[in-house]
């Protein structure tokens, strides 16, 4: 059974089907690249498939269970993790308590109001930071730190709840060339315990480090196979590869 | 609280000096003058404490009146200043619970300030709870738009409803309220009802500021900056939200109690829209997402109403009006940010120290 499964995910807005049927499916421990041109249905379908959005048809499935109308709360409970397009760092919190306000979602709000699992979660908070090389900054606050940086906050925001499933919208977006290649590092430990979809326009980004891809075009999906696969495709290399 | 912080920053100073980067921090911490908050709430406690020594006897009453509006702005800026729940009905539980002990002592003759004052915070968390549950429980979150404009509805129909109930006295509200009691004695006003207020004030603070230094805390920040992204996480955003709307409601009904034993009566204005705008104003002119601003804002906005109301006869509501606006615009964290940093008014959550157990739990304030 894949981890993710959305089929048939159908979004109209008003006169405008940004999404026409897509589809998408994401098994375990596997980096999946969303790719298209500008417009295709790519933020659309991570919309859906996060919460943000409520699919005018189609189903979307995540370890055996139909998630569909599922909130955001229900959806980040059941094991899924999300990075948004603009990043969402807490600018006025420090970075120690942006990654604790992430790690403490689940505590019992008895434990919250009596500060219980602060003491618990010290090191998990300190190891992301590390991981994410923040952690000379812990106590600095999120506006202080470049765009690049928040970034990486972010991901780590996002996987502090150890999600099973990370959907990652531009992580490199107005990133430097050198950011992004780090940013490839620190994403690769993560394969051993949590899936991602990355939309990205950075195909090189993409290339290296996804297993798999699927192009979508017009709300459709063009094409979905190993990243071999899709550039040896004609019709992706046509519609999109060489446009890009 | 100075006190435990130096403890804390021992405790870390002497930790085998092995994580030089909590060090770093608290040195941080000292620089960027991270104890002004102490300061500010040890003025003004002290000024508080002294003030009926040297106030004559009708501005005691006054001052009694004002702290008991401090303790009603702290409900508010939980409310807003904390979570970013706009409430323009904040009055509803202030009122109502004013109203439910006037009908105890009218009715039932009940004056024990042992049941009164816990039968008017019930009033005022129940009644929020009932409006809070309405207006944020929904499956998705509700805007502040409609929490606002949800919030002033509800305030406006209980003041008409207050207004048009015979029982509730109509407009004339409940007149001659009998003095609240312990045992034999009766608490009338002056420095008596003064420091009693004023205890209970310092209580609830403290309450206040434990809970919103707590994990608790962090997670109302999290709503106020960015309540979608929060819900991404896994919080129960709306949960969250009811309870500290619940919260500020009884804080509120604590004061309404106060209020109508204070002044001796009730009226529909008590729960209607004026007051409500009025404890928003205290906030904003002090400083909201502070507890002390809060309390500034209130103390300052009443005690320049009245200085003005005594010497500018005609205009002073313009002037007070335009100071407001001059505050608002300049300085939309209030006149607590005069002093104020912005990372100490964020402050930190859950304790400061990196230690686990005891430790930690000495260092909450």
């Amino acid at each position: 059974m894949p981890l993710l499964e959305a089929t048939g995910v159908k979004k109209i807005f008003g006169k405008l089907t940004a999404l026409d049927g897509a589809a998408l499916t994401v098994g375990e421990n596997e980096f999946h690249g969303l790719i298209g041109p500008n417009g295709s249905g790519k933020s659309t379908l991570m919309k859906c498939i996060a919460g943000a959005e409520v699919p005018t048809q189609g189903k979307v499935s995540f370890i055996n269970t139909d998630i569909t109308a599922f909130t955001p709360t229900e959806r980040a409970r059941a094991g899924m993790s999300l990075k948004f397009q603009i990043t969402s760092v807490l600018p006025t919190l420090t970075l120690y308590d942006n990654i604790l306000l992430a790690l403490q979602a689940q505590s019992s709000l008895f434990d919250l109001v009596f500060s219980r699992t602060r003491g618990l979660l010290h090191d998990q908070v300190m190891t992301m930071l590390t991981q994410f090389r923040l952690a000379d900054r812990a106590f600095d606050a999120a506006a202080a730190l470049s765009h690049g940086q928040q970034q990486w906050l972010e991901i780590a925001m996002a996987l502090a709840g150890k999600p099973k499933l990370l959907l990652l919208d531009e992580p490199t977006g107005g990133m430097s060339l050198e950011e992004r290649r780090v940013t490839g590092e620190l994403l690769q430990p993560i394969k051993k315990h949590c899936s991602l979809v990355i939309v990205e326009h950075d195909l090189d980004f993409i290339r290296d480090i996804c297993d798999r891809l699927t192009v979508l075009d017009q709300g459709k999906v063009l094409a979905s196979g190993t990243v071999s696969e899709i550039q040896a495709n004609k019709a992706v290399q046509e519609i999109y590869l060489r446009r890009a | 609280m100075p006190k435990s912080m130096s403890v804390v920053r021992e405790a870390i100073a002497g930790d085998e000096a092995d994580d030089a980067m909590a060090e770093r921090a608290v040195a941080e911490q000292v620089a960027a003058g991270r104890k002004v908050l102490p300061i500010v709430e040890g003025v003004v406690l002290v000024a508080a404490l002294v003030a009926p020594l040297v106030l004559q006897d009708y501005l005691t009453v006054f001052a009694t009146r004002v702290i008991i509006l401090a303790l009603f702005a702290l409900s508010f800026d939980l409310v807003w200043g904390y979570a970013g729940i706009m409430s323009f009905g904040q009055a509803l539980f202030f009122g109502s619970a004013g109203y439910g002990v006037a009908l105890l002592a009218r009715d039932l003759d009940i004056t024990n300030i042992f049941l009164v004052l816990p039968a008017g915070t019930l009033i005022g968390l129940t009644f929020a709870l009932l409006l809070g549950g309405f207006l944020l429980l929904g499956r998705h979150p509700s805007s502040v738009i409609f929490v606002s404009l949800g919030t002033l509805t509800g305030s406006y129909a209980a003041d008409r409803l207050a207004r048009g109930w015979y029982y509730l006295g109509g407009q004339n509200g409940i007149p001659s309220i009998s003095s609240m009691t312990l045992g034999s004695y009766e608490f009338s006003e002056g420095p008596p009802f003064y420091y009693l207020v004023l205890g209970l004030l310092v209580v609830v603070y403290l309450l206040c500021r434990f809970l919103v230094r707590s994990q608790f805390g962090l997670a109302l920040a999290g709503l106020r900056e960015n309540e979608q992204r929060i819900a991404f996480f896994g919080y129960k955003t709306q949960h969250l939200k009811a309870i500290i709307f619940a919260i500020g409601g009884a804080v509120a009904g604590l004061a309404g109690s106060l209020y109508a034993f204070h002044e001796g009566f009730v009226w529909p204005n008590m729960v209607g829209v004026v007051v409500s705008t009025q404890v928003v104003l205290y906030v904003l002119f002090g400083g909201s997402g502070t507890l002390i601003g809060a309390v500034i804002g209130a103390v300052i906005v009443e005690g320049v109403s009245f200085w003005l109301s005594d010497n500018y006869r005609e205009v002073w509501p313009i002037i007070l009006g335009v100071l407001l606006l001059l505050v608002i615009l300049f300085r939309p964290l209030g006149l607590i940010s005069f002093v104020l940093g912005e990372r100490e008014r964020v402050g930190s959550f859950g304790g400061k120290s990196r230690k686990t157990g005891k430790e930690k739990r000495d260092a909450a304030p």
